[in-house]
C-alpha cells in the first residue's frame, strides 16, 4: 500500500482525448508535498506516512508545530495528512512527493471535505419529492410528510431521515481515473468531480478497489533537485547537510522493485 | 495567472495552430466539417447552416447551429475547440441585432431569411474577404488565360 498525498483542488476544466472525445476533469495541485514524519513498526508498532503540502507563514504556525517541522527540515505546511502504508512503503522523512506518484490511466480514490450547505430540509438533503404543487395542497409544498405509523409503534423509529445539517463532512469518491499529469505545474488531471470548493485540500490515494497499475513507482517519487527545493528555507547549511541522506532514496526505491 | 487559465490559454493556442477558427458572429452561414467514424472507417461530413448563438466559455467554448434538412429543422451544438471539428468555413455574413437567434425556430421558409451584412465592422470583414476572394479568383482566371 503506498503513500497518498495532499493535494490542493483548483477547479474543473476540459481535456480533449485522443480521439477527439472530451473528458471533464478536476485539476488538483500538489504544492511542496513533502514527507513530515513517519511512524515505524518498531517505534510506533504501526507504518505510516505524515505528508504536509503548502506553505504556511512562520508567524502563523505554532511553536511545537515549528519544532515539528524543523525536526524533518522541511518549510512549514499549511494542510498536514497520515497515510498508513505497508512497511515496504515507507518513504524518507523530508522526501518531496511529485506528481509523478501517478500514472495516467490508474485509479485514484480522492477523500475532502464537501461544500456545507447549513440547515437543508428533507428534499434538498434525501430527495424526498416534497408534497403536490396544487390539488389543494396549502402552504406545505416542500415538507417531508409523515414521519411514521400510528399508535402502534408510536414512535419515530431511530434513522428517520428528516431535515438537519447537510454537507461540510468527509466524503470519499472511489474510482476515479488520473487522465494527465503535469509535472512542471505539479498538477494532476482526475476525470470527474472531487468533493469539496476550490481552493479545499484533498487527500488523493490509489483506488482501493483497483489494482495499482505496473508502471506506477512503489513505493514513490522522489522529485530531482529536491535539495535545491529545501534550500531557500532559513536552513541552507542544512539542506547541504540533507544532500547525502537523500542520494539513498533512489537506491531504497529500486530495492523493492527488485523484489517485484 | 491562475493555473487553469494558463493551461486552457495554452490548450486553445496549441488548438488553434491545428485548425484555425475564422473569426464569425451569429447570423453568419458557417460550413462546419465534422469527422465521423463509422466502425473502423473515418469519414468528413459537412454540416452547412446559420450560426445562431456561440457560447464564449474560454476553452469551453462553443457554438449552435441551425439548418432545415428535409424541410425538417436540426440544431447542433458544436465545442469550438473540439478535435472532431476537421474545419470551420465562413460562407456568409449575416446582418442580425441579436447575439441569439432563438426566433428562427419559430419562422420557416422566406421569413427565416437573414440578410448579407454589408455595413459597419462586419460589414467590412465581409468587404475584405470578397476581395480576398475577387483576388484569388483573378488571379486564377489570369494564370488560366495564359495557360
Amino acid at each position: 500500500m503506498r503513500c497518498g498525498i495532499i493535494a490542493q483542488k483548483l477547479g474543473m476544466t476540459r481535456v480533449f482525448s485522443a480521439d477527439g472525445d472530451h473528458v471533464p476533469v478536476t485539476v488538483l495541485r500538489m504544492d511542496a508535498c513533502q514527507v513530515v514524519a513517519t511512524r515505524t513498526l518498531e517505534r510506533d508498532g504501526y507504518t505510516a506516512v505524515q505528508v504536509g503540502v503548502g506553505r504556511a507563514k512562520v508567524k502563523n504556525v505554532t511553536k511545537p508545530m515549528r519544532g515539528h517541522f524543523a525536526k524533518a527540515r522541511v518549510e512549514p505546511k499549511r494542510k498536514l495528512a497520515a497515510f498508513r502504508v505497508s512497511p515496504d512503503a515507507l518513504l524518507e522523512v523530508g522526501a518531496t512527493i511529485s506528481p509523478d506518484h501517478f500514472v495516467a490511466g490508474q485509479y485514484v480514490d480522492v477523500a475532502g471535505t464537501s461544500i456545507g450547505k447549513g440547515f437543508a430540509g428533507a428534499m434538498k438533503r434525501h430527495n424526498f419529492s416534497g408534497l403536490g404543487a396544487s390539488h389543494g395542497v396549502s402552504l406545505s409544498h416542500r415538507a417531508m410528510g409523515s414521519t411514521g405509523q400510528c399508535q402502534d409503534p408510536g414512535k419515530v423509529f431511530k434513522g428517520k431521515k428528516m431535515p438537519g445539517h447537510m454537507g461540510a463532512r468527509r466524503v470519499t469518491v472511489q474510482n476515479l481515473e488520473v487522465v494527465e499529469i503535469d509535472n512542471d505545474r505539479g498538477v494532476i488531471f482526475v476525470k470527474g468531480g472531487v468533493p469539496g470548493a476550490k481552493g479545499g485540500y484533498v487527500l488523493v490515494t490509489d483506488a482501493k478497489k483497483r489494482p495499482l497499475p505496473e508502471g506506477a513507482p512503489y513505493p514513490g517519487v522522489v522529485a530531482a533537485g529536491e535539495p535545491d527545493e529545501a534550500a531557500p528555507a532559513e536552513e541552507a547549511s542544512e539542506a547541504a547537510a540533507d544532500g547525502p541522506t537523500e542520494g539513498d532514496d533512489p537506491g531504497a526505491a529500486g530495492e523493492p522493485g527488485e523484489k517485484a | 495567472m491562475n493555473t487553469i487559465e494558463e493551461i486552457e490559454r495554452e490548450r486553445i493556442a496549441e488548438r488553434t495552430k491545428q485548425r484555425p477558427i475564422p473569426e464569425f458572429a451569429p447570423g453568419d452561414t458557417l460550413r462546419v466539417k465534422v469527422k465521423v467514424v463509422e466502425g473502423s472507417r473515418e469519414r468528413i461530413q459537412a454540416f452547412e447552416g446559420v450560426c445562431i448563438g456561440r457560447r464564449n466559455r474560454g476553452l469551453n467554448s462553443s457554438f449552435t447551429m441551425r439548418k432545415i434538412s428535409y424541410g425538417e429543422g436540426v440544431e447542433r451544438v458544436f465545442p469550438l475547440y473540439s478535435p472532431r471539428i476537421e474545419a470551420i468555413e465562413l460562407v456568409r455574413r449575416g446582418d442580425v441585432r441579436r447575439a441569439k437567434l432563438y426566433y428562427l425556430r419559430g419562422l420557416a421558409g422566406k421569413r427565416a431569411r437573414i440578410a448579407e451584412k454589408t455595413t459597419g465592422a462586419k460589414g467590412k470583414a465581409a468587404a475584405r474577404d470578397r476581395a480576398a476572394a475577387a483576388k484569388a479568383s483573378g488571379a486564377k482566371a489570369r494564370t488560366g488565360k495564359r495557360a
